[in-house]
């Protein structure tokens, strides 16, 4: 019997509790996130933001929360339930499971997956599926809309995405997360890699539907998109999933491009050193997220062919390109990183 | 076999996609339902449905006596009701042929173009955010709340003013409230600054709005334009310089024109409108003259309350006036004013006794949203918002 609970359970209590320990303070980072938007966007907006419940209204995503557990679940009678209920539970579990692969610091990562990155955008692919699904059954013509404008707005950026995950991982010269922030890279690499930092930050806004393009919710054209039939906790589900999906494009800028948990700037102040990988790790992600915020609280929104255009004529051939700029760079330099056993 | 399944094919018919916008949208300014047929995104007819707010304003009138009739101005476009009563009673005046006192004038012009101020932030912010700026509009609101303090320091109501009454103003400004009109405009051109540094050269913004919804010279005129939508397409038409009424033929200010017609020209007159009006009230309180704020004639007007303790011809004079009103000669008389959304227009025909026989209002945003087809047809749902921004409508003066 010991030998079973040493060989099976202990394991599975194992993943059990470090799934639970990323699950839950990414939940709470979750519901701070709609806090620090509220109040980085009012004071953007000469305004004061939540401020009543709770101290500074600390605990305001808290009754925010309560009240959406609260409400009933309306489900149009028109609308498809099953795919309709479906559409919610799987945008938050998409959301969730790409958290597998993160690392946080030195191997404080659940999977240290070596095709990790790969792992990462075959799951931010198929958020869009939720977001169609729901926009499908609800079987109102403004979600339809809204799921038709998701379909294709993820799939234009996704490209992109791709290549610039490309032009990394031929500086890096690995699959594994933990490896492309390990990597060395000199200042030229760093120089090489910024214009795609920002083409990526970009997608990363169209890919989680955020202003300025959030056309699949598109307030003032749309209602809401897709989740106009939803309320209640399939309405949350959604929220969740998107705010999830901003701290996971965060987190995911971070490693590609601004050094996961290692000091900034590759500084080397002992003071600085001393600070554990994991805070940088969330400061950085943190900054990533300002900039979330803050373009939600400056720009218009783009029209949906607009959005098309930039998507499929500026930003693939400019990625496009800079993945051959990037290889043409490191052959010249001879820094094409290689596999173990291979000589260059 | 295959031949017929060719016929079959070629026979079928695509059905428009209808969407039925509105009345309960966020971009339908206020009662605005549209039943759209559309191509995809792409808008291939728009029919607008009007009513919804309908309180049979005009019929109403003409059951009340001149004075009475005055709150009902306000409720018409409720973002610029001085505006409206200043239409009116420039109509009564002219029937009755009485002059207005020239502090009186000043003070009009001077809450005239504060009201335009007010507007315009209005609709350039709500416009903003139709096309996805959240900021501008919060920001605005700041603004336009010192505007409606003052309008609350002079007439006591933030919006319903009822405060321009055939033969004058009802009471003179304030004391202080001069100064504080004079240091709100002279800070104004800051603000808008502001505002323009997050609109004007915006990429996203300018790609939302920069061809959209193009309407030419003649379009214009043909489908009755009147106001910054006329003058974005390009025609010189602004009735305070055309036909000058109160002392507007006194003031310094230009009227600026665009040249393209789209819904970003129309933004641009609006914000260069902001600014002359800031201009013209600071000129307005230079001038303004000290006198009576209201005719001297008390058939039409109250008496002051002073005279009422000791005159018993002033005590019957009010009496009269709140119980039967002022009787108004025969005749007909069309008083028009540039109101911020464009010529706002009354036709009154008296009949001799203290109600109007009727009352027509000609009101801008009705002539304007009859061109929301023929100006969204063939652009994409998003364009359709960002005309529906540009036209400025108010359904209190569309439905009356």
């Amino acid at each position: 019997m010991a030998e079973f609970f040493d060989i099976y359970m202990l394991p599975v209590f194992e993943i059990l509790g470090k799934i639970l320990l990323i699950v839950l303070p990414l939940l709470g980072a979750m519901a701070y996130l709609t806090y620090a938007e509220r109040k980085v966007m009012a004071a953007m907006q000469l305004r004061q933001g939540p401020n009543m419940v709770g101290p500074f209204g600390l605990l305001q995503p808290l009754a925010d929360g309560l009240k959406l557990f609260g409400k009933e679940t309306i489900i149009p009678s028109a609308s498809n339930r099953a795919i309709f209920v479906l559409a919610p539970m799987l945008t938050f579990m998409l959301a969730l499971i790409s958290w597998a692969v993160i690392p946080f610091d030195v191997g404080m990562v659940l999977a240290d997956v070596n095709v990790g990155i790969l792992y990462l955008f075959a799951v931010s692919s198929l958020g869009v599926y939720g977001i169609l699904m729901a926009g499908w059954a609800s079987n109102s013509r403004y979600a339809f809309l809204g799921g038709l404008r998701s379909a294709a707005q993820m799939v234009s950026y996704e490209v992109s995405i791709g290549l610039v995950i490309v032009t990394v991982i031929l500086v890096t010269g690995s699959l594994n997360l933990t490896e492309i922030v390990m990597a060395e890279r000199t200042w030229w690499m760093h120089l090489l890699l910024f214009p795609m930092f920002i083409v990526f930050v970009i997608s990363a806004l169209a890919e989680t539907n955020r202003a300025p393009f959030d056309l699949p919710e598109g307030e003032s054209e749309l209602v809401g998109g897709y989740n106009v039939e939803y309320s209640s906790m399939t309405f949350a589900l959604f929220f969740l999933g998107e705010y999830m999906n901003m701290i996971l494009m965060s987190a995911m800028t971070v490693i590609l491009f601004l050094g996961g948990w290692k000091v900034p700037f590759g500084l080397e102040w002992e003071w600085l050193t001393m600070v554990p990988g994991l805070i940088w790790f969330v400061l950085k992600i943190c900054a990533v997220l300002f900039i979330f915020l803050w373009s939600r609280a400056t720009l218009p929104r783009y029209r949906y062919d607009q959005l098309m255009r930039l998507g499929w004529k500026i930003f693939l051939p400019l990625s496009l390109l800079w993945v051959l700029v990037v290889a043409g760079a490191l052959i010249m330099n001879d820094a094409l990183p290689m596999p173990a056993g291979v000589e260059g | 076999m295959a031949k017929d399944n060719v016929k079959i094919k070629d026979q079928t018919q695509i059905k428009p996609y209808t969407l039925n916008f509105g009345p309960q949208h966020p971009a339908a300014h206020g009662v605005l339902r549209m039943v759209m047929e559309m191509d995809g995104e792409v808008v291939e007819r728009c029919d607008p449905h009007i009513g919804l707010l309908h309180r049979g304003t005009e019929k109403l009138i003409e059951h009340k006596t001149y004075t009475q009739a005055i709150p009902y101005f306000d409720r018409l476009d409720y973002v610029a009701p001085m505006n409206q009563e200043h239409a009116f009673a420039l109509g009564v005046e002219r029937l009755l042929g009485i002059t207005v006192p020239l502090r009186a004038q000043y003070i009009r012009v001077l809450f005239s173009e504060l009201t335009r101020i007010l507007n315009h932030i209005l609709n350039i912010t709500t416009y903003a955010l139709d096309v996805g700026a959240i900021t501008p509009s919060l920001w605005g609101f700041e603004q336009r709340e010192i505007g409606m303090e003052f309008y609350d320091r002079v007439c006591g109501a933030r919006l319903h003013a009822n405060y321009f009454r055939p033969g004058g103003v009802r009471l003179d400004m304030p004391a202080g409230l001069a100064e504080d009109m004079y240091s709100f405009a002279e800070d104004f051109p800051k603000f808008l600054a502001d505002l323009e540094g997050l609109l004007t050269e915006n990429r996203i913004f300018k790609q939302r709005t920069v061809d959209i919804g193009i309407v030419s010279k003649d379009e214009a005129m043909d489908w009755g334009f009147t106001g910054p939508m006329l003058r974005g397409s390009g025609v010189p038409w602004d009735l305070r310089k055309s036909q000058p009424y109160e002392v507007y033929d006194k003031m310094d200010f230009d009227v600026p024109i665009g040249t393209t017609g789209d819904c970003y020209a129309r933004y641009l007159v609006r914000i260069e409108e902001m600014r002359q009006s800031a201009k013209m009230m600071m000129q307005a309180i230079n001038d303004m003259p000290s006198g009576p704020v209201m005719t001297e004639d008390h058939k039409v007007t109250p008496p002051s309350r002073a005279d009422m303790k000791y005159s018993m011809e002033a005590l019957i004079h009010h009496f009269k006036l709140y119980t039967e009103g002022y009787h108004v000669p025969e005749g007909e008389v069309y008083a028009a004013v540039e109101a911020p959304k464009g010529e706002f227009g009354v036709y009154l025909v008296s009949d001799g006794t203290n109600k109007p026989y009727k009352c027509k209002i000609r009101a801008p945003g009705f002539a304007h949203l009859q061109a929301i087809d023929y100006m969204s047809r063939g652009h994409m749902l998003a364009d359709t918002v960002a005309i529906i921004g540009s036209m400025d409508v108010v359904f209190g003066e569309i439905d009356r």
